[in-house]
This record gives C-alpha cells, structure tokens and sequence, in this order.
C-alpha cells in the first residue's frame, strides 16, 4: 500500500543570533490509510516545526534544508511553488492548537466553509454550503445547518476546534495533520473529539498524524507512536507495544513518570536535568546528561537500530521486556 | 479527634458583568436590566484537618480558581465564610475581603506570569517575609539560601532572575517564595499543568518531600486527575460551581458515586490499556450564568429523571468519609430519578 504520507529525512533550520540550530533534524516516519500516528514530545522537542515543514509554512529565517514529503507517492518538494499550493489543503491539512489560526472572526462559519471549498473546486455557492454542512455533521457537531450562520465567537473553544477540523475535512484530505488541537479543552469534550477523530479516520480511511505531548492520549487512540526530543524522531513503533515496551531510555523515562502508573504517593522515576536549548546540543546523543544508562560511546552520534518492527535511534537501546 | 485547620462554610460567589456603555444606554430606554450574573461558587463547604492535602478538581469555569482565591483572602465570599484553625481569614465586610491573610498562600499555574522579571530571585522569596517583618533583616541571606536548598536550587542562584531559569526552576521559586511565609495553608491553583511530564514529575516528588518535611496541609486545585490521585488525600470534585462529590482519594477512584465523577473518569485517556472508544460525556459545559434547573448536571447525564430537572439535590453523606450530591444516591432507592431522558446532545 501507498503511504497516505511518508516523510523522509528531513530537516529544517533557523537561523538565530546564536547560530544555525537545527529544530527538525533527519525526521523520518510514514502513516498508512486510515490509521493515527501520534507524534509526542516535550515543548520544543520540534512537533509544531515538523508539522510546518510540511505544510510549507516555514519562513524566514527558517529554512527546510533536506528530506522529502510524499503524499500519496507525490514527493511535494519535487513540484511546483503553485502545485504545492494546490496539494496542500486539498490533499493535505492542518488543524492546529489554537482553532482561530484557521477560523476568520469577522465571516460567519458557513461562509469561510464555502470559500474554502470554493479554492480548491468549482462549485456553486449552495453547493459549497451543503458541503460544509457534511463536514460538520462528520465531526459530530449538533444543529449543523444553525451553526453555519454562527460567528467564531459565539462557539464554545471545543466546537471552534471541530469546525477547524470540518474545514480540515472538506476535500477529504489523503491526510490531516493535527497539532495539539485538544490540549487546551477539557477532558469531556477531548474524549468526543478523539472519538469522532478515531471514527473519521477508520470510516474515511484518512491518514491522521496526531501531535501532542501526552501519553495516554496516544496509548488510547493511535495506532502508531513516534517520540521526538530535540528535533530527532528517537523511537517508532505501534503504540501499543511502544509504551509497553519501551526500548529507548528517553520514552522510557517518559512513560514512567507518569503518575497514574505508580502507587500513589510514592516518590516517582524522574528524568534529571531538563532539554536541552537545540543552541547548546551535548555533544553526541542529545539525550546522554540526562540518560541512565548512557557511557563513553555515547559521545558519538546515535545509530538507528531497526529492531521488528521497531525504530529506535541509541547507542545503547533497552532490553525487550520477556 | 480530628484537627481541623481550614473550614470553608456554605461559601458563595458571584460576580455580576455590568452590561457595556451601549448595553447600559439600552437599558436606560427599554427598562430592562442586562446585567449578568455569574455563579461561580455556589454554597460549597468543605473541611481540610491539619496536615491534610484536599484535592479540587473539575473542568474549566467550575470555580475551582474561584475557590481557591477565596481560601486565600484574594476575593470576599458573596456568602458564607472560611476559618483556618478557628478565625475567620475571608468574609465580606461591604464588598472587599475584610483583611488579606499571609498565612494562606497561593502558588498558580503560570510560572512565567508569577514572578517579576525586575527582581533578583533571592528578592522574590525574600519579599513578603521583609514587608511583614517575619524575619530579621541580617537573617534574610541565610533563608532565602535555606529555602532555595529545600526546593532543589543551588544557594548562589539567588543572584539570578527569572528569566535565567526553566518552567520547572521558576515554579520551584514560586514555592519557594509561598513557603518563605511560614504559611499554615498552601493553595496550589494548576502549579504543575503548563510543565512537560518529565518537569511535572519532579516538581510533584519536591512536593511530596516538603509535605513529608514540614506536614503541609494544601489544597491541590488541578484538573488533572492522574495527578489528584497521586498526591491528594481526599478530593472534592466540582460542577457547575458546587460540589458534588467528597472522598478519600482511593475510594473515589476506585468507585465513583456521582454520574459527573464517573463520566469524567471514561473521558481521560489512560496510559497502557489500549485503544477505547470515548463519548463518556455528551454535550458542552452549561454557562455559569444561566446554569440548569435542578442538578446542573442534569442535562448531560444519562440517567437524569424528572426530579432531577427540578430539584438541587444537597451534598449528602455516603458511606464512610464519602458525601455526594445526586438523587439517585441521595433519594433512597432513586426510582424518580432513575428514568433515563434523552438529551438534545445525545440525539
Ligand atoms: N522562528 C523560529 N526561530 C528560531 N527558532 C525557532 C523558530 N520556530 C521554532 N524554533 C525552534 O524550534 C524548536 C522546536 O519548536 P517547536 O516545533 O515549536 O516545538 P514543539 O512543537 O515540539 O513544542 C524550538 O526549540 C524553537 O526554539
Ligand atoms: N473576576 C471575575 N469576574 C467575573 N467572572 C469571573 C471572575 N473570575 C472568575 N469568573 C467566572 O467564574 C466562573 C468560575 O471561574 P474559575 O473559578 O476561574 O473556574 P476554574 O478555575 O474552575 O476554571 C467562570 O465562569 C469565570 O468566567
Ligand atoms: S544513545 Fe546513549 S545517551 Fe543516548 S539515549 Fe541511548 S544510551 Fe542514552
Ligand atoms: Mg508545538
Ligand atoms: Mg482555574
């Protein structure tokens, strides 16, 4: 099968009083038809640059300096600035954390809708409205005919989020990119939206990668798992057998200090130290002053150990689990 | 014998919006009055004994923020008051909060909001204890040195401002600075919901270790319930402004009384169990302005009745150490309650 989207090296750079730092370094991961890849790691760790660089959204003074973008076997890159164009938002789209990077507050959602519809197909106004009325039945929003005729802000935070993501659906997209878009709702309203998420991408065979920094979303929806720490993908998997089994010592640590895990009360595993800023990068695994298991050859750069099934990016990976 | 530190007693609040210029002008014509009310807190009482940590948890817009601001003496209840070891530290005395506490203090969410970015580190913990005269002036170097130590900084970083620090360094300062005031009650409002997991995890151990230290009582105000559980001994849980259910932190969590608690728990994500459906709660959080008849939560749970619609139902005991809210553990046996209706949001 075609990748929805396969992403090869890349890499992407600013350029910073300090220096050239490089906030996405040789990031490589795929999403097949239909599944969710959650993209995970700390603030900073590159998720939202990632997501950019492939969108095309990197300006000055950042600059995608190597990989390749297919979508669908397309290699992006290879085309046109006006083919790119059209790809983007027909065949791929974003949906990011703060639902007004997409929404107008001045037109009425019905009509952003239809303009969005209308950039990329010629259809008759009506037409384009009926579409985003689909669209927001999709994501599960209620009286989508009424809601239309509403602005931004007379939406909750949550419904707002689900019209990006209906806007995000219109032309059926190979893949959707979402990042964080349910970190600042609440718990209620994150299960209905991971649950409509789940269900459009198992129903519509859309591709979904998932950006967030928490676990247990992950755990609880996504079929397969890529762990990010300054700018490098360090560990992929599915899901399931990712968290079980964990084999780099970064998700290791990340997974075990999460409390829910351990007896309440009790003290828990804490990685030291904090990330690194991508200026002042230790020398060889970036992870190595915070690593529990690191020694001498981790001075030098990670190598990539493909162990079935399982990418992970160390000198020294964890033992699998019996 | 229970030791009693903090009571909080039948305590409201409401903040009325004054419509705007034009609103106002409208007003003066039609007779009508467009003035909004918000219930933030409405009649919540709650008991923490000495040494004790009282988790308070619910969803945005619940109060909790609210609540906490009151224990402290920031905001003057509209209704009732709040005692620490006896004496009234927060009642209304013609609008305003009769007298601000210090030995009450906050920590809040934003590290980066909550310290002055003029002012050396030292200064910041140092502060509040020189204004108050808590502590001689040639003594105030060895503190701030002290309580740095006690929350995991280096002495010398007294020097520093805070911009030179991380998110989780920052919010150790912040702790530093509550405990410089020797305080009796640490209200803890979100203080580890902006920091990443591995941050969170060593500022939740530093907490542990100094409740260990110096037998801090808190109220521990997050929405995170993995968290509540770890560090809380009981935890209340607010909806709507009210409180609607109290229990020891393992028996709530082990079982749920009230529909709220419940459906709150399936809709967190948990680490480890595999893929699930989710869909626990259905519909949006009602507005505190113009909240539902009867139980608030009436219209999202699914097994309201017609009692339900119309009758507050009052924080009842239920079971050892446990009270909830709700007709249907509250009723006896719950049969007027327990027909299930179908909501709009559920349709
Ligand atoms: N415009 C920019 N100029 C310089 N550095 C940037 C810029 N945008 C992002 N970065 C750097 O890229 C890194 C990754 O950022 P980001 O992708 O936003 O992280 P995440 O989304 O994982 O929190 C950060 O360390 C940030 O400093
Ligand atoms: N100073 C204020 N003025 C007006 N309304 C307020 C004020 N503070 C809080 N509110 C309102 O009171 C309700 C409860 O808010 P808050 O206590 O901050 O909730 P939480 O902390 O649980 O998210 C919300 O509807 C909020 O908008
Ligand atoms: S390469 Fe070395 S330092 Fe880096 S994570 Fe692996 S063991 Fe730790
Ligand atoms: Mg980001
Ligand atoms: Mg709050």
């Amino acid at each position: 099968m075609t990748a929805a989207l396969e992403v090869r090296g890349l890499t992407t750079q600013f350029e910073t009083r300090g220096g050239v730092v490089t906030a996405v370094n040789n990031v490589s991961f795929k999403v097949e038809p239909g599944k969710v890849l959650g993209l995970v790691g700390e603030s900073g760790s590159g998720k939202s640059v990632t997501g950019f660089s492939i969108m095309g959204l990197i300006d000055n003074p950042g600059r995608v300096t190597a990989g390749e973008i297919f979508v669908h076997g397309v290699d992006m890159r290879k085309l046109s600035a006006t083919e790119q164009r059209q790809m983007r938002g027909r065949d791929i789209a974003m949906v990011f954390q703060d639902p007004m990077m997409t929404l107008n507050p001045v037109l009425r959602i019905g009509d952003q809708m239809a303009m969005a519809v209308r950039v990329h197909e010629k259809t008759t106004k009506r037409a384009a409205w009926d579409r985003a009325r689909a669209a927001l039945e999709i994501v599960g929003i209620p009286s989508a005919g009424e809601r239309l005729w509403a602005y931004p802000h007379q939406l909750s935070g949550g419904m707002r989020q689900r019209v990006a993501i209906a806007t995000a659906l219109l032309h059926q997209p190979a893949v959707i990119l979402a990042d964080e878009p349910t970190t600042a709702l609440d718990v209620s309203i994150q299960g209905q939206i991971l649950a409509e998420v789940r269900r459009l991408a198992d129903e519509t065979n859309t591709a979904i990668v998932w950006v967030t920094h928490d676990l247990a979303v992950i755990s609880s929806f996504a079929d397969d798992i890529a762990v990010m720490y300054a700018g490098r993908i360090v560990e992929t998997g599915t899901a399931e057998e990712v968290i079980a089994n964990p084999r780099h010592p970064y998700t290791r640590g990340l997974i075990e200090s999460v409390p829910s895990l351990h007896q309440a009360g009790e003290k828990l595993p804490q990685i030291p130290g904090a990330t690194p800023q991508l200026s002042k990068l230790p020398q060889g695994c970036p992870f190595r002053p915070r690593c529990n298991v690191a020694n001498q050859a981790c001075l030098g750069e990670p190598p990539a150990h493909d162990l079935s099934g399982r990418r992970v990016v160390c000198h020294r990976p964890l033992e699998a689990a019996a | 014998m229970s030791d009693i530190l903090l009571k909080i007693d039948a305590v409201s609040k409401r903040f009325t919006r004054k419509p705007g210029v034009v609103a106002a002008a409208i007003d003066r014509v039609t007779g009508k009055d467009s003035t909004v009310t918000v219930h933030a807190v409405s009649n919540v009482s709650l008991e923490v004994e000495r040494g004790e940590v009282l988790g308070i948890v619910g969803e945005s817009g619940c109060g909790k923020s609210t609540l906490g601001r009151i224990v402290s003496g920031i905001y003057a209840p509209t209704e009732g008051e709040v005692l620490l070891n006896g004496d009234i530290v927060a009642k209304e005395v013609h609008g305003a909060v009769q007298k601000q506490t210090t030995r009450v203090q906050m920590i809040h969410q934003d590290p980066f909001a909550s310290l002055n970015p003029r002012m050396k580190v030292g200064e910041i913990i140092a502060e509040g204890p020189r204004i108050h005269g808590l502590i001689p002036a040639k003594e105030v170097n060895d503190r701030v040195g002290a309580l740095l130590e006690k929350v995991g900084l280096e002495r010398a970083y007294a020097n520093r401002l805070p911009h030179q620090f991380s998110g989780g360094q920052r919010q150790r300062v912040a702790i530093a600075r509550a405990l410089a005031m020797s305080p009796e009650l640490l209200v803890l409002d979100e203080a580890v919901a902006s920091l990443d997991v591995s941050i969170q995890a060593q500022v939740l151990n530093l907490f542990i270790d100094l409740r260990k230290d110096l037998g801090l009582t808190a109220l521990f105000i997050s929405h995170d319930l993995s968290v509540v559980r770890h560090v809380c001994d009981r935890v209340a849980i607010m909806y709507l402004g009210r409180l609607v259910e109290l229990a020891p932190a393992s028996d709530l969590y082990e079982k749920p009384l009230h529909p709220y608690t419940s459906a709150l728990f399936d809709s967190v994500p948990k680490l480890g169990v595999g893929k699930r459906s989710f869909a626990a709660i259905q519909g949006e959080i009602p507005s505190p302005i113009n909240p539902p008849s009867g139980c608030a939560f009436h219209p999202r749970c699914p097994f309201a009745g017609p009692r339900c619609k119309v009758e507050i139902p009052t924080i009842a005991k239920a079971g050892t150490g446990r009270s909830v809210a709700c007709h249907i553990h509250n009723g006896g046996t719950g049969a007027e309650a327990s027909v299930p209706v179908f909501t709009e949001a559920a349709a």
